[in-house]
């Protein structure tokens, strides 16, 4: 990539424990050259990248292992790991600040996110966020041991109002609370480095930080859990999400077995007679893009495993990592060895450190037992997983971007054609999936294919995971064949309200921000990918979320644009300039501010411009919600005119 | 006299496109405005560079291709057999209006060639968002977070207009004209100079080419070849020369001849093209249909000009 140029690098030194932080990652460097000592030798030979050059998808890695302990990453440690990446520096810097969660200027350890986002905006995130004002200072304030500042979906929205501290140490350390309050969130004595000087195997820290009140267990998003009639959930609540005999006691790693004896193309076979569409958001046929990736006579193939999870109002992938985190790792083992690749990654977004430890805990543990590496089961197949840490993009779970954020670039979606099946990650063929669509692979090779396909509708074939939030009674995960209604669905739910107080659903936004809205009283939707678009809506990747009468819709659709425009990439024009230019129009619609029909109209041609010209389904999508509000919910009031009329 | 046959390239198969209703026979892998071009069809551009390879960032060239569900760019998109294109559509005209009117009401184009005419044929209106807010302090857009901004009250547009950096003799970035093309990025990295000086920092509005951690020139990896002003196509990069004589008013371009000699400086031979205004060389280009440079130089090529005059800057 960088080929034999040489880099000119800053001449800043690198603290100890920077370098400790990226040595880490990254082994000890070898020669001056890459930042070590300097050895006469090394005035003889720049040995600098040979080793190195291959390695820049290290560089998310190297930059986490230093935001992690230090709590931000300087000029010197980032200069430090361009050496030993052999990566220019503008190109590092220009990765490193693509990234929400990582800070190129010093700040305190301990970082809170607390979530605005729609969920919990319906539950009282403004009422906190003016609690933590008056306590601590505007957002972006840093105070000695703490600063804190607003975040988008951290994928908690079953315990809205969430919020999450993240301690840069040795190791890190993590607290959520949810639903959560000022108090709870208040300093407490910093940690002390881990209680008995060993490194854990995960990431974070098995302990929370210390003042913060105990994570309730994964089981507590899931309402129904224990159901027995539950497929994809059955095992969440009575299995041990650390323990790989309990998963293998209720049933674990039978469909494995059954796919070994399958054949690639037998399990492929089966996936396609299934019925089984992507769950990531797109619907795409999970049997036809195996058959596409698998077909490709390029070697190596890759996998990976979409769990970003990062579209406001989503949770169900983080409940299955949490919950059974087992199931994951067999499912992405079952898809590697359809799709014969040996290497899967599995990109999971930075704000999930639960599920990061439970995944971590699993591939170690699989991996002891030659459930992962060479020869798995006596097949002579082998295959591994790498996990990869987000660090707060939501554009990086484009099936395109989460390519480049693993090989170390910005996390920028590429054109297509090429399609991910042809060229991929490390531009070699790949399949790309998501959590819940791979999960989903197990029950199809324990019944067959066909007996899948007979669960839910003709074109909707399967169990799925509703993402259940906002204003509704118990909120949390909920699996439902397809087919039920979304009135169905809620009362599983306990119907809208909160607590004891049942409310009126006002609205229903379907599949997200990059979903849409439904009326209150529009129930009768059957939550089917067919029925949705009948309905004109989206299932999406399974957001339900209701708003009762007390939400302002307006400043919802004002959250909406700015999610939009904090979360494109930047890359093509209409996205980039039309988000801004969406959430100004929102802002005077909201104010009054403006002229109000020329607003709607330039919103409508905004949109139509991102949906059309976008490069990318973020940009395509950022007026969805909007659009429908507008139109279906008719929240700035009636308007007639259509595109046509105000061009 | 028997000739030794010389292997080319294998003949390319032609394809049958048709655009706005012709048809047209082009190589295969050819792009979608290379047809166009075959046609005499016009297709406005802003970041494709002849040089380098398509970045498809700015989406003024969308095109609407039969059945798909959305804009084509045509400037990298190649075409298909059978492939039917239609660049003048109402979609197409829609969408270009609204690329230019996104630009041109957030970056200063007032010296982008052509972005007039183009205005004029989509009616692209870019002061109808509103007034412009008021330029960015220095340094104050290159220390904004990704993911996170203040929401203002809708009174005023947002731009990217701040002061421009000026931290060397040679040449100035005025970045509240920076369109975000991604050309100066490639030219610098690995498609030409492999200097690396230059990368895109931060995410969505906010981003911004940058060196690393914003130091000034001097400290980067630059080599002040210049190559990333060839390829700017806003005047977002432009000579000192140019810039302070455009301050001064008195850069005139009717009053410049160009003429292209070959650059002494060394044995290579590259091509320079000398544009000068009063007897003075006010800047240097290089032609790039140049077989072997493609319009780069080298600083002594590209800035080396001074010795044989002196421009007073006081
Ligand atoms: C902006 C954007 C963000 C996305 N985020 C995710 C995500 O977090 N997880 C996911 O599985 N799919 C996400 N997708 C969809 C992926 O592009 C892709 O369709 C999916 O991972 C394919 O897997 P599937 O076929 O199993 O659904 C996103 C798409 C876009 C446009
Ligand atoms: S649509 Fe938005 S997110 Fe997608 S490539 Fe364009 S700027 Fe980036
Ligand atoms: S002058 Fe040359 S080295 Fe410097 S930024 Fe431009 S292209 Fe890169
Ligand atoms: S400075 Fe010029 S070449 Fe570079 S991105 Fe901006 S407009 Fe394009
Ligand atoms: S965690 Fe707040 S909206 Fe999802
Ligand atoms: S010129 Fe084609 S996208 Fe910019």
């Amino acid at each position: 990539m960088t080929g034999d140029v040489d880099l000119h690098f800053l001449d800043a030194v690198p603290t100890d424990a920077e370098k400790a932080a990226v040595d880490t990652v990254l082994g000890p460097p070898e020669s001056g050259w890459d930042g070590g000592e300097r050895q006469s030798a090394d005035l003889r030979f720049a040995a600098g990248g040979h080793a190195a050059r291959g390695r820049r998808d290290l560089l998310l890695p190297a930059l986490h292992a230093v935001n992690d302990r230090i709590g931000w990453i300087s000029q010197a440690a980032l200069d430090y790991i361009c050496r030993r990446l052999t990566v220019p520096p503008a190109e590092a810097y220009g990765v490193a600040s693509f990234y929400a969660m990582f800070a190129l200027h010093q700040r305190p350890r301990r970082v809170v996110h607390v979530c605005t986002d729609i969920a919990c905006a319906a539950r009282g995130s403004d009422r906190l966020c003016a609690d933590l004002t008056e306590r601590l200072g505007a957002p972006g304030t840093e105070r000695q041991d703490l600063t804190w500042h607003e975040s988008p979906c951290l994928g908690m929205c079953e315990r809205a109002p969430a919020a999450l501290a993240i301690e840069a140490g040795d190791p890190p350390a993590y607290a959520v609370a949810a639903p959560a309050t000022a108090e709870a969130l208040m300093p407490s004595p910093a940690a002390e480095g881990s209680p008995n000087g060993h490194r854990p195997a995960t990431t974070f820290s098995p302990a929370p930080l210390p003042g913060s009140a105990p994570e309730p267990p994964e089981a507590a998003a899931v309402p129904q859990a224990g159901d027995p009639g539950l497929v994809l959930l059955r095992r969440i609540g009575t299995v041990d999400p650390q323990s790989l005999d309990d998963y293998r006691a209720h049933g674990g790693y039978a469909a494995l077995r059954e796919a070994l004896r399958l054949g690639p193309s037998g399990v492929i076979r089966e996936v396609s007679d299934s019925g089984l569409v992507g769950r990531g958001g797109a619907a795409f046929p999970t049997g036809r893009k195996w058959e596409g990736t698998a077909r490709r006579p390029e070697t190596p193939r890759y996998l990976v495993c979409n769990a970003d999870e990062s579209e406001p109002g989503t949770f169900k992938d983080r409940v299955l990592m949490e919950g059974d985190p087992f199931s994951v790792i067999e499912a992405m083992t079952i898809a590697g060895y359809a799709n014969g690749a040996t290497t899967g990654y599995l990109y999971i977004r930075g704000e999930y450190p639960r599920a990061l430890s439970r995944l971590e805990n699993a591939i170690a543990r699989a991996r002891a037992r030659g459930l992962l590496g060479t020869d798995i089961l006596g097949s002579g197949f082998d295959f591994d997983i790498e996990i990869r840490r987000g660090a707060g993009a939501y554009i990086c779970g484009e099936e395109t971007a989460i390519f480049n954020s693993i090989e170390g670039l910005r996390g920028e979606p590429r054109t297509k054609p090429p399609f991910p099946v042809e060229r991929g990650l490390f531009d070699q063929p790949t399949a790309v999936n998501n959590v819940e669509t791979l999960v989903n692979v197990l029950p199809i090779m324990l019944m067959g294919g066909p007996a899948y396909a007979r669960i839910g509708t003709g074109s909707s074939t399967g169990p799925k995971l509703f993402c259940v939030s906002g204003s509704v009674r118990r909120p949390g995960v909920y699996e439902v064949p397809f087919g039920a209604t979304l009135r169905e669905l809620l009362e599983l739910a306990g119907g809208a309200g909160t607590g004891d107080t049942p409310r009126q659903p006002r609205a229903v936004l379907l599949g997200g921000a990059a979903g849409g809205f439904v009326r209150g009283d529009e129930l009768d939707i059957p939550l089917t990918f067919e029925g949705a678009r009948d309905a004109g809506a989206t299932l999406g990747s399974g957001v339900v979320l209701v708003l009762d009468d007390s939400v302002d819709l307006a400043a919802i659709l004002v959250r909406i644009a700015a999610f939009f425009r904090d979360e494109s990439c930047g890359q093509c024009v209409p996205c980039r300039v039309g988000t801004v230019r969406q959430e100004e129009a929102l802002r005077r619609l909201q104010l009054g501010s403006g002229p109000r029909r020329t607003d709607l109209a330039l919103l409508r041609e905004v949109g139509a411009a991102m949906r059309d010209a976008s490069i990318c389904g973020l940009g395509q999508t950022a007026w969805n919600a909007v659009e429908s509000a507008i139109d279906r919910l008719g929240v700035f009031g009636a308007e007639k005119e259509t595109l046509k009329e105000v061009r | 006299m028997t000739t030794t046959p010389v292997t080319l390239a294998p003949p390319r198969r032609l394809v049958d496109v048709t655009i706005d209703g012709r048809e047209v026979r082009v190589p295969e892998g050819s792009t979608i405005m290379e047809a166009c071009e075959a046609m005499g069809t016009d297709v406005p551009t802003l970041c494709y560079g002849d040089t380098l390879a398509p970045r498809n960032a700015c989406r003024v060239c969308v095109v609407e291709v039969e059945g798909a569900r959305t804009l084509a760019p045509a400037c990298s998109r190649a075409v298909e057999e059978g492939m039917a294109v239609a660049t003048d559509s109402e979609r197409v005209r829609h969408s270009r209006k609204m690329v230019l009117e996104l630009l041109g009401s957030s970056v200063d184009l007032s010296t982008t060639p052509k972005v007039d005419e183009w205005n004029e044929r989509y009616g692209a209106r870019p002061d109808r968002f509103g007034p412009r807010a008021d330029p960015a302090p220095l340094g104050e857009r290159d220390a904004r977070h990704a993911g996170t901004h203040e929401v203002g009250d809708g009174s005023v547009a947002a731009t990217v207009e701040q002061p421009a950096k000026v931290d060397n003799d040679l040449y100035v970035r005025d970045y509240g004209k920076c369109i975000m093309c991604y050309k100066c990025v490639d030219a610098c990295g690995e498609q030409w100079q492999n200097s690396f000086a230059i990368g895109i920092a931060g995410r969505g509005f906010d981003a911004r080419v940058s060196t690393e951690h914003d130091v000034a020139l001097p400290d980067s990896a630059c080599v002040y070849c210049g190559n990333c002003i060839e390829v700017c196509p806003t005047g977002a990069l432009s000579f000192a020369t140019e810039f302070d004589m455009r301050a001064e008013g008195t850069w005139d371009e009717e009053r410049q001849t160009q003429t292209t000699t070959v650059c002494t400086y060394c044995g290579v031979g590259c091509n320079v093209t000398l544009h000068v205004q009063d007897n003075e060389i006010v800047k240097v280009t290089s032609p790039h249909d140049n077989p072997v440079t493609h319009g780069n130089l080298c600083i002594k090529g590209r800035f080396g000009f001074q010795h044989v005059q002196q421009r007073r800057r006081d």
